[in-house]
């Protein structure tokens, strides 16, 4: 009897403990200060580190992120189910997104590389051998110069943003073999890190010791031939919002872009800022310099 | 101090504290009931719903999804037609669901006689926790250890690039092994014991009694307990996808990577937009899956009625 006494207790403590945590983070959702962004996984990190940022700032504010992937970020800014859907994509480029009513801020560029295992011997490709490569026409390393070992291809998911911009920019549009397909860049690298005669794409945050980063047609994966687009496999980072922003997702977004974070987070944590940009893209692809003041 | 006759009435007819107890138990399990099914119509429902959306509003023909080879929903072929072929995925799942069931049925088998019949002592003590400890592993451990061993086992004994088949298998087999030994062994212990006694009593051996007496009546309980595993193994996401490969390939050998039903459906949609034709193909790949997980029950059911001892 008394053991029951004591759980009933126990029970009661709990429900009233959980009651007064509910009421209080009613008081703050109540307050306006809460919103939500959802997307892109390769974005997921900056949105999280600037919004914890943010509300250690601006106490009574929540900025809740949630991944779930580019398509997802889109449909549910789309849909207007949050306040902010992150994407990889220009929302024009994702099928299924009517991008007319969508605002598009851009906080930060990402590079992309060939990764490949150390074991294939190979450095540095050209396009058309990278080409060959991810269509199938190439099947063993030694065919675009590298050991005697049977090519390994790993993709990401279909309609990953970092696949598509891949795709677009790295291997001039063709459409990658159907392969092994993989649906984070952290499992890319730990496979390619592993298997003999692998080649994969991941962001250049992604990149490490373990893994050998590729040349193409001799420009190396370096933040420096993103910014003249020397190198040209990268892309925007955007926030997309359904109409102008406002209140606090307005100041949040301006918060993602301004200096202060474009200068510490967004470099720290293996982006570029779309301000260190020597030029500019287009959601056609179109590059066209950018004039001005630049560091 | 006497009760009035009233007052007697009214205690009498007053409804007791058991009686209470009684009523509140039944409206308590009554609406858990409501809730489960009302919940379990509304799941069904919205993936059927989903699901068929592929053929409705999209227009896709249902054999050409069920026989199709080529997984691209992104992209049309020759035709027009987008390429939302199941069939690869399909096979991917049953190969690896059957493959792991035939490999773990003797090993479950053989740990449940163990337990049951040769050794109930040291089986209730060490072989029992250790089995149900296997259940309580997460399955993105199971696959991280596929990754990190049995890929690269398979790649250095098989030849390939270790993700496949074979290696899912080899996941598999471990994951269905504890619920395939715990229910045989439920199943054995089920046979009444004058089975036994009458057996020995004839003159037969430990080993003719088991395989003779024992096995033979419990094998619509061992049937069910395989049947449970291959249900499990069907719809296991996570450490299949981290070792199969994830290719929507038709798999020709065991080394080559292919594709399950789930592993598809996991990496594929947080990356297409509700209401699309690629959001859509998965919705149907996850209704295919769920009529399946209803023919697995039907199949438990009728196994169950078939066997029962009479």
């Amino acid at each position: 009897m008394t053991k029951r006494r004591w759980l009933q207790g126990l029970l009661l403590m709990i429900l009233v403990a959980l009651g007064i945590f509910a009421y209080q983070t009613r008081q703050v959702s109540h307050a306006g200060g809460s919103i939500t962004a959802v997307g892109s996984t390769a974005l997921q990190p900056l949105v999280e580190a600037a919004g914890e940022q943010y509300t250690a700032d601006h106490l009574g504010t929540f900025i809740n992120v949630q991944g779930g992937g580019t398509g997802t970020g889109l449909s549910q800014i789309q849909e207007g189910a949050v306040q902010i859907g992150d994407s990889d994509l220009f929302a024009a480029e994702q099928k299924g997104i009517r991008a007319k009513g969508l605002v598009d801020h851009r906080v930060a560029v990402v590079g992309i590389t060939p990764i490949v295992n150390r074991k294939n011997g190979i450095t540095h490709l050209t396009t058309k051998q990278l080409t060959a490569v991810f269509t199938g026409q190439a099947t063993n390393w030694k065919q675009v110069g590298g050991k005697d070992l049977p090519i390994v291809l790993i993709n990401r998911a279909q309609g990953s943003g970092t696949r598509a911009t891949f795709e677009q920019f790295g291997i001039a549009g063709h459409q990658a073999k159907t392969a092994q397909e993989q649906d984070s860049s952290g499992m890319v690298r730990q496979i390619v890190q592993t298997t003999p005669g692998a080649i994969s794409y991941v962001a250049f945050s992604y990149v490490t010791k373990a893994v050998q980063a590729v040349s193409l047609n001799g420009v190396a994966p370096t933040e420096a031939n993103v910014v003249t687009n020397r190198w040209k496999i990268w892309s925007y980072e955007h926030l997309y919002t359904k109409g102008q922003p406002t209140g606090l997702t307005k100041d949040f977004i301006a918060y993602v872009q301004s200096p202060t974070i474009q200068k510490t987070l967004v470099r720290q944590l293996g982006y570029l800022s779309p301000s260190q940009m020597h030029v500019e893209r287009d959601v056609n692809g179109q590059v066209t310099p950018i004039g001005g003041t630049r560091s | 101090m006497t009760k009035s006759p009233e007052q007697l009435e009214q205690e009498l007819k007053r409804r007791s504290k058991a009686a209470k107890l009684e009523i509140w138990g039944r409206v308590v399990s009554f609406s858990a009931l409501i809730l489960i099914v009302a919940v379990v119509v509304a799941i069904i429902g919205f993936v059927a719903s989903k699901g068929i959306a592929t053929f409705t509003t999209n227009h896709v023909n249902l054999w050409d999804f069920l026989s199709g080879k080529n997984w691209n929903p992104s992209l049309t072929d020759a035709h027009g037609k987008p390429e939302v072929g199941a069939l690869s995925m399909i096979v991917g799942s049953f190969l690896i669901t059957i493959l792991s069931a035939i490999v773990a049925t003797p090993f479950a088998i053989g740990t449940a006689v163990f337990m049951n019949e040769i050794s109930p002592n040291r089986g209730a003590k060490i072989l029992q926790p250790v089995t149900e400890l296997l259940v309580g592993i997460p399955s993105v451990v199971y696959g991280f250890i596929g990754l990190s061993v049995v890929v690269p086992f398979t790649r250095s004994v098989f030849g390939g690039s270790g993700f496949g088949i074979l290696s899912g298998t080899c996941v598999l087999f471990v994951m269905i092994l504890p619920t395939v030994t715990s229910m045989s062994a439920d199943a054995l212990r089920a046979v009444p014991r004058y089975y036994r006694e009458a057996s020995l009593a004839l003159g037969a051996t430990q080993w003719q009694t088991i395989y003779k007496v024992v096995l033979r009546a419990a094998t619509p309980g061992l049937m069910t307990a395989v049947v449970f595993g291959m249900a499990r193994a069907f719809g296991e996401a996570l450490a299949v996808q981290m070792v199969i490969g994830n290719a929507a390939l038709m798999p020709h050998s065991l080394v080559d990577p292919a594709a399950t039903l789930t592993s598809v459906l996991t990496t594929g949609i947080g990356n297409t937009v509700m209401g699309s034709l690629q959001n859509n193909a998965l919705w149907s790949l996850a209704l295919v899956l769920l009529l399946m997980s209803l023919v697995f029950n039907l199949i438990i059911r009728l196994i169950g009625r078939k066997g029962r001892l009479q």
